[in-house]
């Protein structure tokens, strides 16, 4: 009798499952959370996030017109990034920068073409608006970019010996149209499949024990362990499906090329799936009632990924201490198998090293729930 | 009437108050977000890994690492012996650049010819890949600048003057961080409302409260009141640390500043308790609360300006009052803007609150299913 009790019954945890699918039927809320939300979530953001500027209203300020300075800032009309606006005075173009009509200004002024044809250095001034920091350095640098074109023109045509002395050329590996999209749709996955979990399973262990259902639970021959399982299984599996749409968006849709092994990608995904799960459903038993479950699902499951993940903001660029705290944050390994595995192929010692990280993370939650689930009244 | 509402505010806030895990949730984490946070986000670089190929070993190549060693960007972490070293250094991560110097290139430069360098950059994370990218470009036309002056006497035709406004060293922190004081308000204010009317629902108190003889107005101040106060003092703080911890400079003027957050809050409350009269169970309340704030958070221009977005996604985010706190909050603290200048982003959040509020309002004593 004793050792039928200790071990699982399949005959239990299948009763288990069959109600809670019944259960997820019923409200159709968690279908739509599994199968719709991802796929919303992705198109709308996959859309909207980007960090590549183009069409970049810019302000040009010449105050003598030249054939030198028109050929200075025809450069401006003719590069992709810019929409130029054009100002006769410095003062019209500020008062615009101030309105935010304008990201950054390129002054000409009225000896610009006596000083070129002297090859004085005649200084152009670069005002950017540095409120959207990151912003404002990707326009200078796209600037800068302009002005070395013109440089070299100017040189060919006037038949100066100007080449640089030393010239730079670029690959950017993995990536090599710069297109932000590409890392930020993989990264989008993991934030949007931890909130899944979270929403998902936050609310299904204190709902039990709120509507006192959990009670009923208490006096049949069910262990904590089925109960537990039986909360899993049936939402990893809606997960995963949520999973598998999404990484079809990615590559159909926004053409994110996929350069790793479907394979270690299914099992990156149910090892992650497997810690978001786990984590809505530490919050479910520790809050008690949903009310709190809710708050909490709210506070430490999306922000975190966001912020924490290295999904915008680069884990290399914080600061130690941060960098340590990344650690806690599932998404942050998921984050970064992903993006290799998308943009880099099979780089497996990053591959194992984050799945390895992913695995211990979900040992250490299934732990952690089943040390807190009791099978008594509080 | 005054008494009614006092007396709902009161009970609400028992209710949020009373749990001690509720009382935690609502203070310890923005104390601690925006502490790790406002470290945490930031799209400025240091100490890139760098790894040097350098087979030309040269006088002026060695002269170029030198300007790398010393910048505050670059970290160099080794040197490459052939070229099949850096495809393992740059998939690994353990190098984001490698400096690739052929052959020759001393050799070159000394007889006036052009040296050539290759850079190789890791993509994976575009962003960081083209920011380094520039910073190179800093490094190696400062020296191509003087290497001409200095060998060829030649100076260059025109040169760049750049000066950046608002923001002088461009420090990103000084754009994000007063925006996580618009992130945090929002997930407070959506924690303290979202649930609140679902939740009576669930247990069936709201309809002895539809039975009170107060008005379906006097249940929404009451219940928009808690989320207010608690919005208003957790803003209140995190500006406070904002100011005096991250040291980012207020130029503007703190009356702009509180009627953009009064705004913004009476917004987020008005969706926050909208979505809550529309749900029938607190599941479904959480999920509309995440499926308003999570868009609104990406969509804002929180981390990603809405100017790269596609017109249609940008015209979505005018029915996002985040889009308008942010800019209010960032022209405030770091242009020292008045209202001459942001009147335009005040009046589309009161709209979406009126409207929001009303609606919650309408729904408290009408279902909709």
């Amino acid at each position: 009798m004793k050792t039928s009790q200790k071990s699982l019954s399949r005959m239990r945890l299948s009763g288990l499952i069959k109600k809670e699918i019944r259960q997820i039927l019923r409200d159709p809320s968690s279908i739509g959370i599994a199968f719709f939300l991802p796929v919303i979530l992705l198109i709308i953001f996959g859309y909207g996030v980007s960090l590549d500027a183009e069409h970049v209203p810019l302000g040009i300020v010449i105050e003598q017109p030249s054939p030198e300075a028109n050929d200075f800032v025809s450069g401006f009309k003719d590069s992709e990034y810019f929409d130029p606006v054009f100002f006769r005075s410095i003062q019209e173009a500020e008062n615009a920068l101030i309105q935010r009509r304008i990201m950054g200004i390129v002054w000409t002024r009225n000896d610009f073409a006596r000083q070129v044809l002297k090859g004085k250095e005649a200084p152009v001034g670069v005002i950017v608006n540095g409120v959207d920091a990151n912003q404002a350095r990707i326009v200078e640098g796209y600037i800068t970019g302009v002005w070395m074109k013109w440089l070299v023109s100017y040189a060919r045509s006037h038949g100066l010996d100007i080449m640089a002395p030393v010239e730079v050329k670029h690959r950017i590996w993995f990536n090599s149209a710069v297109r932000s999209r590409n890392f930020l749709v993989p990264g989008l996955i993991a934030v949007i499949m931890t909130l899944i979990g979270g929403m998902l399973t936050s609310m299904v262990i204190a709902r039990e024990w709120e509507r006192g259902t959990m009670e009923a639970l208490l006096v049949t021959p069910v262990r904590v362990k089925e109960i537990i399982l039986g909360k899993v299984i049936p939402y990893f599996f809606l997960g995963m499906g949520g999973m598998t749409l999404s990484v079809f968006i990615s590559i159909v849709i926004f053409h994110v090329p996929f350069r790793g092994s479907y394979l270690a990608l299914g099992f990156a995904s149910a090892l992650f799936m497997l810690t978001a799960i786990a984590l809505g459903l530490i919050i479910s038993t520790a809050a008690g009632s949903q009310f709190v479950a809710g708050q909490i699902a709210i506070v430490i499951t999306f922000l975190p990924a966001f912020m924490l993940s290295g999904f915008v903001f680069d884990i290399n660029s914080m600061p130690f201490p941060i960098q340590v705290i990344t650690h806690i944050v599932a998404a942050r390994y998921f984050v970064s198998i992903l993006q290799s595995l998308f943009l880099a192929g099979n780089i497996w010692p990053i591959y194992l090293v984050n799945c390895l990280w992913l695995a211990v993370m979900a040992l250490i939650f299934f732990l952690i729930i089943k040390k807190k689930s009791h099978k008594r009244l509080v | 009437m005054l008494r009614r509402i006092l007396a709902l505010t009161i009970k609400e806030f028992i209710g949020i108050l009373k749990n001690k895990k509720s009382r935690m949730v609502l203070i310890l984490p923005p104390v601690a977000q925006i502490i790790v946070f406002g470290y945490a986000a930031t799209f400025d670089l240091k100490d890139v890994p760098v790894a040097i190929y350098n087979e030309d070993n040269g006088e002026i190549s060695r002269q170029i690492v030198a300007r790398f060693q010393g910048s505050k960007v670059f970290h160099i972490i080794g040197n490459l012996e052939s070229n099949g070293q850096i495809a393992p250094v740059i998939n690994l991560k353990k190098a984001l650049i490698v400096l690739h110097f052929h052959k020759n290139f001393s050799k070159d430069m000394a007889k006036g010819a052009t040296g050539k360098l290759q850079v190789i950059l890791d993509g994976r994370n575009s962003n960081t890949a083209l920011i380094a990218l520039n910073y190179v470009h800093t490094i190696l036309s400062k020296f191509n600048r003087k290497w001409m002056h200095q060998n060829r006497n030649i100076r260059i035709p025109a040169r760049l003057v750049v000066r950046s406004w608002f923001n002088r060293m461009l420090d990103s922190h000084w754009f994000i961080i007063p925006g996580i004081v618009a992130l945090l308000t929002i997930v407070v204010t959506l924690e303290v409302t979202a649930l609140s009317v679902a939740k009576e629902r669930e247990a069936g108190t709201f309809d002895q409260l539809l039975v009170t003889p107060m008005t379906p107005f006097e249940i929404l101040v009451g219940k928009s009141l808690p989320g207010l106060i608690i919005g208003l003092i957790e803003g209140t703080f995190i500006i406070f640390v904002t100011c005096f911890w991250f040291e980012i400079p207020l130029r503007g003027s703190l009356l702009v500043l509180y009627s953009g957050l009064f705004t913004f809050l009476l917004s987020a409350i008005g969706i926050g308790l909208m979505i809550s009269s529309i749900s029938l169970t607190q599941q479904q309340g959480l999920m509309g609360a995440f499926m308003f704030l999570v868009p609104s958070v990406v969509l804002s221009g929180f981390a990603t300006p809405i100017a790269n977005m596609p017109r249609l996604v940008q015209e979505l985010t005018l029915l996002n009052p985040m889009r308008f706190i942010l800019v209010i909050v960032r022209s405030v603290f770091l242009q020292g803007a008045g209202f001459n200048l942001l009147w335009t982003q005040y009046v589309p959040m009161a709209l979406i609150g009126i409207v929001s509020l009303a609606i919650a309002g309408f729904l408290f004593k009408r279902r909709l299913y």
